[in-house]
């Protein structure tokens, strides 16, 4: 176990201004304990008196080694670790990995599989929202919110039990397709979720809209340019807050995005208020792409019939040799993508989530960089914080919505 | 008709010091506000009004450990925290205790590399394990129940 | 191919000498690590790719020339497009040029990449460790670097285990 290294103001001379050198600024610490930086983030906060100079964030504090770990473990077994990076999107993250693996073994995932993940991704968008808005309220003493949120958050969690047997780390999606149907009830609580749900939006907005405390300070606070927000690689609801309409699902569409009709969430002023608004929206947007989804949801397979990558049904095993050898094959060395490196992207509720992989035709990903919003949106915090007071920096913080599971991996 | 009926009528209770101790301590033990990963999202979720912990006098988070008795590990925990736990740990006032929650705080879980502790009770001491991954909110709350039992069984001779 | 990522292609073929590879439609361009930043500077001004999505590596370990790839991904907003950057980097212990000027974004990304697989990027306003602790030796991503598995403990093994595990005191 190592200590914890003191910094010295000498280290950080090229991130400070002159006058801290003088101590005519002060730099203080926040976190990585602090009720109000969403995990395990620090930073430290150059002040003069109660205004924001500059903000030295220091990530890290939750590397998990993730990207090493997956070397280690055949494809299908490194999926289970994808789950627990950003851990308010499990299901987001097993979709780009199982795109990753689909693309690099030109698998295909049939019809009902990909609606399935479709009306799975957009449920766990709005786990995640539902989280994101509860949380921040809560940073600016909205109590109540929280409460309502995480009273609909249930729902979703039960779902999610509902199809996989868990609450929140369900690695559903496997490469080429789910891993097995969806049960009976299932339309039926997705239904039930969708019937409540707009007049609980609805609640929420009413109680934050009207609520001056909460529009005061978000509104005109921690804003960005559109330029910036190019340069600095952002993306996901702190860009629309900017009016660019950049959507993955509209935009590269994947898993079958193409064929709902929806509408990009875009709002003008980039400010807190404006991503407040821009993820309020999308919480519709989703309960609409939702709706589409299980009105025409397919019948047919989940699976891929490509047997060197999917293992055959369990039917299959006893009445044929052939399924008894691709599964004894699969299950002991894995399937052995042909060499290459592919790039696959999709929208998380943060943004753009990638995954870079990289195979060597052995049944272990020779390497997987999962490229995730968190740790990119981080990265304009200075840029959003600076010249404010010190209790702003809190609902910035909030606004970008960072996991920082998925900043640190 | 003993002698602790009559005492009891003149609102007189004979108990022992070490039950009345551990029965106030446990009454309202205040857990430091302190997530690391997923599971600090299992346990919102059983602070929440689904499953309320608050029931069982955990309504207050303390985000200072000076005012509070009671860490809540949860989530994995990486070499580069485990320093910062640690002087979490020593910060909090005596009597003190411990929950893991979550296979990652109680022995590394999946992670099994270079980064993650194998099990944080390599640095502080544990005194519940709480397993799942993430443990379901009852899980959690069956945790702080089995933690008050283990309270209730204190004796006087240890702290005293 | 798009028209336009083709023409892109040819044109920094001829000006910048790099080799093409392709796989599963997408297009990753090779190219020596001194002409990285001419390179970008010009996708990012003529062709308006305006947006750096990721710089990675990936360590190709035994072997020596070129032990690792520096990886760049690139979008256009403008075009919907995307393109790959692959700098070959030689030896131990390689460096190549910051594109920091270029795109910020690369400011935190290089950090990484300098954490996790020891690549010095030349010019770097700020290359501190970020994932890691400021103390930690070697550099995890690297083939070379073991994963740290510690061994699970058995009935059989527990008592060989408990007595190295360390153990907290009060």
């Amino acid at each position: 176990m190592t200590d914890i290294r003191e910094v010295s103001v000498e280290e950080l001379r090229h991130l400070v201004s002159e006058r801290a050198l003088t101590g005519e600024t002060m730099l203080l610490n926040m976190g990585p304990q602090h009720p109000s930086t969403h995990g395990v983030l620090r930073l430290l906060i150059e002040l003069d008196g109660e205004i924001v100079v500059n903000i030295i964030p220091d990530i890290g504090f939750l590397h998990t080694g993730i990207e090493k770990t997956i070397e280690t473990k055949t494809y299908e077994k490194s999926e289970v670790m994808t789950d627990r990076q950003d851990y308010l999107n499990p299901l987001g993250n097993n979709l780009v990995y199982c795109l990753a693996v689909e693309k690099l073994a030109e698998l295909d995932v049939p019809e009902r599989a990909q609606a399935i993940r479709v009306i799975l991704a957009e449920l766990t968008r709005l786990n995640s929202h539902l989280l994101w808005l509860g949380t921040s309220g809560l940073d600016l003493a909205a109590m109540s919110v929280f409460l309502y949120t995480m009273r609909e958050r249930e729902f979703i969690q039960d779902i999610f039990e509902l199809v996989s047997g868990q609450r929140m780390m369900t690695t559903y999606f496997r490469p080429g397709g789910l891993w097995r149907d969806v049960p009976e009830g299932f339309e039926k609580a997705v239904r039930n979720f969708l019937a409540i749900m707009p007049r609980r939006i609805k609640e929420y907005d009413d109680i934050l809209r009207f609520n001056e405390i909460f529009v005061d300070r978000t509104k005109g606070i921690g804003v960005i340019s559109a330029e910036d927000c190019l340069a600095y690689g952002l993306s996901g609801p702190v860009i629309r807050a900017c009016g660019i309409p950049h959507d993955l699902r509209k935009k590269q569409p994947y898993s079958g995005y193409e064929q709902y009709d929806f509408d990009v969430a875009v709002e003008e002023g980039g400010d807190v208020y404006a991503r407040y608004r821009v993820r309020l929206k999308e919480m519709t947007q989703s309960l609409r792409i939702i709706e589409q989804a299980l009105n025409r949801l397919p019948k047919g397979p989940v699976r891929s019939n490509n047997r060197k990558y999917v293992p055959p049904p369990r039917a299959e095993i006893g009445v044929s040799m052939e399924a008894l050898i691709h599964h004894f094959k699969l299950w002991t060395e894995g399937f052995k993508p042909p060499v290459g490196h592919v790039y696959a992207t999709t929208e998380s509720p943060r943004g753009e989530l990638g995954c870079y992989m990289e195979s060597d035709g052995s049944s272990k990903p020779y390497r997987v960089h999962m490229v995730t919003p968190s740790f990119v949106n981080l990265q304009a915090l200075p840029l959003m914080g600076r010249g404010l007071y010190i209790a702003d920096l809190v609902a910035i913080i909030g606004s970008i919505d960072i996991v920082l599971g998925d900043a640190d991996r | 008709m003993g002698l602790e009926q009559k005492t009891g009528n003149m609102g007189i209770v004979t108990t022992k010091l070490e039950q009345v101790v551990n029965w106030s301590r446990t009454g309202s033990m205040w857990p430091i506000l302190f997530g690391l990963a997923c599971c600090a999202i299992e346990m919102m979720s059983a602070q929440a009004a689904n499953n309320d912990m608050s029931r069982f006098g955990m309504e207050l988070n303390r985000a200072s450990p000076r005012q509070s008795d009671l860490m809540f590990v949860a989530g994995r925990v990486s070499r580069k925290m485990a320093p910062v736990v640690r002087r979490l740990y020593d910060q909090m006032p005596a009597p003190k205790w411990v929950i893991a929650i979550g296979d990652c705080a109680s022995c590394g879980g999946v992670f099994n590399n270079y980064a993650i502790l194998q099990g944080v009770d390599e640095i502080i001491p544990v005194d519940i394990y709480i397993g799942g991954c993430p443990p379901r909110p009852e899980a959690i709350i069956h945790g702080v129940l089995t933690l008050h039992d283990k309270v209730r069984q204190e004796k006087l001779k240890d702290w005293a | 191919m798009n028209e336009y990522l083709k023409q892109v292609i040819t044109a920094m073929e001829s000006r910048f000498n790099t080799s093409l590879e392709q796989f599963r439609e997408e297009s990753s361009l090779i190219v020596k690590p001194a002409f990285i930043v001419p390179l970008l500077t010009a996708l990012r001004d003529e062709f308006q790719f305006d947006m750096l999505m990721d710089v990675t590596a990936v360590d190709y370990f035994p072997q020596e020339t070129p032990r690792f790839h520096a990886i760049y991904q690139l979008y256009s907003m403008q075009h919907n497009l995307r393109i790959q950057v692959r700098a070959l980097l030689d030896g131990n212990a390689p460096s190549i040029d910051t594109v920091e000027s270029i795109y910020p974004s690369a400011n935190w990304k290089e950090r990484e990449v300098y954490d996790l697989f020891g690549i010095l990027f030349v010019g770097h306003s700020d290359l501190r460790r970020i994932q890691m602790p400021e103390d930690w030796v070697g550099h995890p991503l690297r083939k070379d670097y073991p994963l740290g598995y510690e061994e699970v403990q058995f009935t059989f093994n527990f008592e060989d285990i408990m007595r190295n595990k360390p153990q907290a005191k009060d």
